[in-house]
């Protein structure tokens, strides 16, 4: 018999019963829940008479909405509002625990699940947020879904899923100084493109990865739906447990020594076979920069914007065009030429104290340059930026130019009052460089948390590794 | 939820890979805290000429006249012929809801992103996945007779079009049968309750600290 993948051994410790096709009931664990995709799913309990199968489990966070900036006048936008109160509404009807708008644990879903320890090893965990794929990076079994599947998890504490199939990425060798967690997972989608994990669980492995703290950990996972798959995820070893230990909800005492035990073995046996494999070498992967409007048109800042006319497939080489005509991009341009409006270091992705430690550390006495006209940093909880104030990194940004903002979703998605104007520019920490993600007609670079900050000085894209190289002379 | 058994359907193609669900209902829209009314906004960045905001009166919005579903002839369409990837990105079920009360039942594409495809069929509209050969044939035909229509017949699985050519597809059995009968999948799962409450108790056994 071969042996198992992690995935495989998540995947049958939370079967509860399997129909002839293979569809299957499993057992969610943790679901989180923010405004946004919610107040149907409560809607729909509400008239179908059914209440939340288990309330404990549910971890509720308003994020999208949020204002980041004149949080003493409330939430002025009506719409918002509403949203915001239905959840705290529907929460307290149900008794279930929120992180209000005022509490310093609120955050971004994906900041607040691991940084309270509501996220384990071992855990099915849910949410009705694509970017749920984060939580992967504690070898969880964590994945997005829809609005009537966040009515079914609480109406019954399961989900109906048929098992993916299997692949494995493996990052190996030693990245240079300045490459951090974020060009890794977009040297991957890069790779494998938007549709590459369709179909697939990730687990992401090799010496690369391994080397990652947790933060960084969560940035690769939480991109895995950029690359098409619903889930990424990784082994447990002592970086997991070292996170986790003493965490909020995480056990505690002989709870705590028993579950170590146990999650010990969430790791995929040596003989497992995977559907799927793919490799990178870390020490090959440059500063990566997307030019175009889906996370796979990206290059290195090395790089130069593509050329439509040297592609052979029709229906990509459209999408090329539509992309640098969206942008407003020229075939051959060099991406250290492209100049920037705005700067958003921010996201599930890279909200982390890493991620602003990182970003602080470029532009530490240095000044936001002239031609930018907006640049912010948005932690990904209250308790994210308590910790970067305790380490006076506001102070940093501040004196440089930033505005520094309360915690949310903020201008990655544009939901609430931050985001781009038409034709705007911007280097981004975020995940999505979609049209109109950050604001109708906006443009959007992704870019890790250190390339942002370097643009930001610099009013252009600049390679880090290099501006690294000259500061520690 | 909706049944679905035949569908006839005029068809309206859209010519893009990798449509993610920012672009099918932009986010100022998902503002909203109800299942309905979300068909005036569908591609509301591509379809109108000014920035929509929810409330506005979509009638008196200045229409995209490049954009396909403003065309003519695509006007009623039941069926959205589309490229891979469709549906990438956010998991907002607001995109099929958005489709749905356009008044799409049927999407045709080479590949669907994998929450966006089951995000579907809890809302009675039909993701079918077809080679890309036969969809890239499909996109020329479509746009070579106007009037284009398929029929769609989920218990046969398969979909005839104009000059008879019969085009089978794969479906999974639970998900078809679902959509033919029009079922709740919550009520279905709740009758495995005992199943549910079983798995609980064993669950509490092994792994105590996952019920504290
Ligand atoms: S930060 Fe962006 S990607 Fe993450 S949950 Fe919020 S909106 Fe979604």
């Amino acid at each position: 018999m071969t042996g198992k993948t992690l995935y495989d051994k998540l995947w049958d410790a939370h079967v509860v019963r399997t129909e002839p096709d293979g569809t299957t009931l499993i057992y969610i664990d943790r679901h989180l829940v923010h405004e946004v995709t919610s107040p149907q799913a409560f809607e729909g309990l509400r008239l179908a008479g059914r209440k939340p199968w288990r309330a404990a489990s549910v971890l509720a966070v308003p994020d999208h909405n949020v204002p980041t900036k004149g949080l003493e006048h409330g939430v002025t936008d009506p719409v918002s509002r509403l949203q915001i109160e239905t959840l705290d509404e529907n929460c307290a009807e149900h008794g279930i625990t929120e992180f209000k708008m005022n509490d310093v644990r609120q955050g971004i879903v994906h900041v607040i699940g691991p940084e309270q320890g509501a996220t384990l090893p071992g855990m099915t965990v849910v949410c009705g947020d694509s970017h749920t794929s984060t939580h992967g990076a504690f070898a969880a079994l964590a994945q997005g879904i829809g609005t009537s599947e966040v009515e079914h998890v609480l109406a019954t504490q399961c989900l109906l899923q048929k098992k993916a199939k299997n692949m494995r990425i493996r990052v190996d060798g030693a990245p240079a100084p300045g490459i951090t967690a974020k060009d890794i997972v977009l040297a991957i989608i890069g790779r494998i493109g938007t549709a590459g994990g369709t179909g697939y669980a990730i687990e992401y492995a090799g010496s690369a990865i391994r080397a990652l703290s947790m933060e960084g950990r969560m940035t690769v996972c939480n991109m895995s739906i950029e690359a098409g798959a619903r889930c990424g995820m990784m082994a447990v070893d002592d970086t997991t447990l070292a996170y986790l230990k003493d965490r909020p909800y995480a056990p505690k005492g002989a709870l705590w020594k028993q579950a170590v035990a146990a999650w010990r073995e969430l790791k995929s046996d040596d003989d497992a076979v995977f559907d799927k494999e793919v490799r990178l070498n870390a020490a090959e992967i440059r500063p990566h920069v997307t030019w175009g409007t889906s996370p796979e048109m990206v290059t290195t800042i090395d790089g130069r914007v593509p050329d439509p006319a040297q592609e052979t497939d029709a229906v990509k080489r459209g999408g090329m065009e539509r992309a640098l005509s969206y942008m407003g991009l020229k075939p051959g341009a060099a991406i250290t030429g492209i100049a920037l409006d705005k700067i958003f270091i921010g996201s599930c992705t890279n909200a982390r104290i890493e991620d602003l430690r990182a970003a602080a550390q470029i532009v530490r006495g240095k000044k936001v340059a002239r031609n930018i006209k907006l640049a912010m940093v948005v932690p990904g909880s209250g308790l994210v930026k308590q910790q970067a104030e305790k380490e006076s990194l506001d102070k940093i940004f501040i004196e440089a130019g930033f505005e520094w903002r309360a915690p949310g979703c903020s201008m990655c998605l544009a939901m609430n009052a931050d985001r781009l104007e038409p034709g705007e520019r911007c280097a981004s920490t975020s995940n999505r460089n979609f049209e109109g993600r950050q604001g109708q007609g906006g443009r959007t670079h992704l870019v890790s948390p250190a390339m942002a900050a370097a643009a930001a000085v610099a009013g252009h894209f600049v390679d880090v590794t290099k501006l690294q190289v000259t500061s520690s002379k | 939820m909706e049944k679905f058994t035949t569908l006839k359907g005029l068809v309206a193609p859209l010519d893009r890979a990798n449509v993610d669900t920012d672009a099918i209902i932009p986010k100022q829209f998902l503002k909203s805290i109800k299942r309905t009314g979300f068909g005036p906004n569908l591609f509301d960045e591509w379809r109108y000429l000014d920035h929509g905001e929810p409330g506005m009166d979509n009638s008196l919005r200045p229409l995209n006249p490049d954009f396909v579903l403003n065309q003519p002839r695509y006007r009623g369409a039941g069926i959205l012929l589309a490229r891979g990837n469709f549906g990438c990105g956010s998991s907002r079920e607001h995109a099929p809801w958005a489709l749905q009360d356009y008044g799409f039942r049927a999407l045709i594409a080479p590949g669907f992103a994998d929450i966006f495809y089951n995000n579907c069929f809890k809302n009675g509209l039909l993701p079918i996945v077809l080679d890309g050969n036969v969809v890239d044939r499909l996109f020329k035909e479509v746009e070579a007779a106007p009037g284009y229509a398929l029929i769609v017949d989920l218990a046969a699985q398969r979909i005839t079009t104009p000059s008879g050519e019969i085009l089978p597809f794969e479906v999974d059995a639970f998900r078809k049968h679902c959509l033919l009968n029009g079922l709740d999948d919550i009520g279905l799962t709740l009758q495995h309750r005992d199943d549910i409450k079983a798995y609980e108790a064993r669950r509490r056994m092994e792994a105590p600290w996952l019920f504290t």
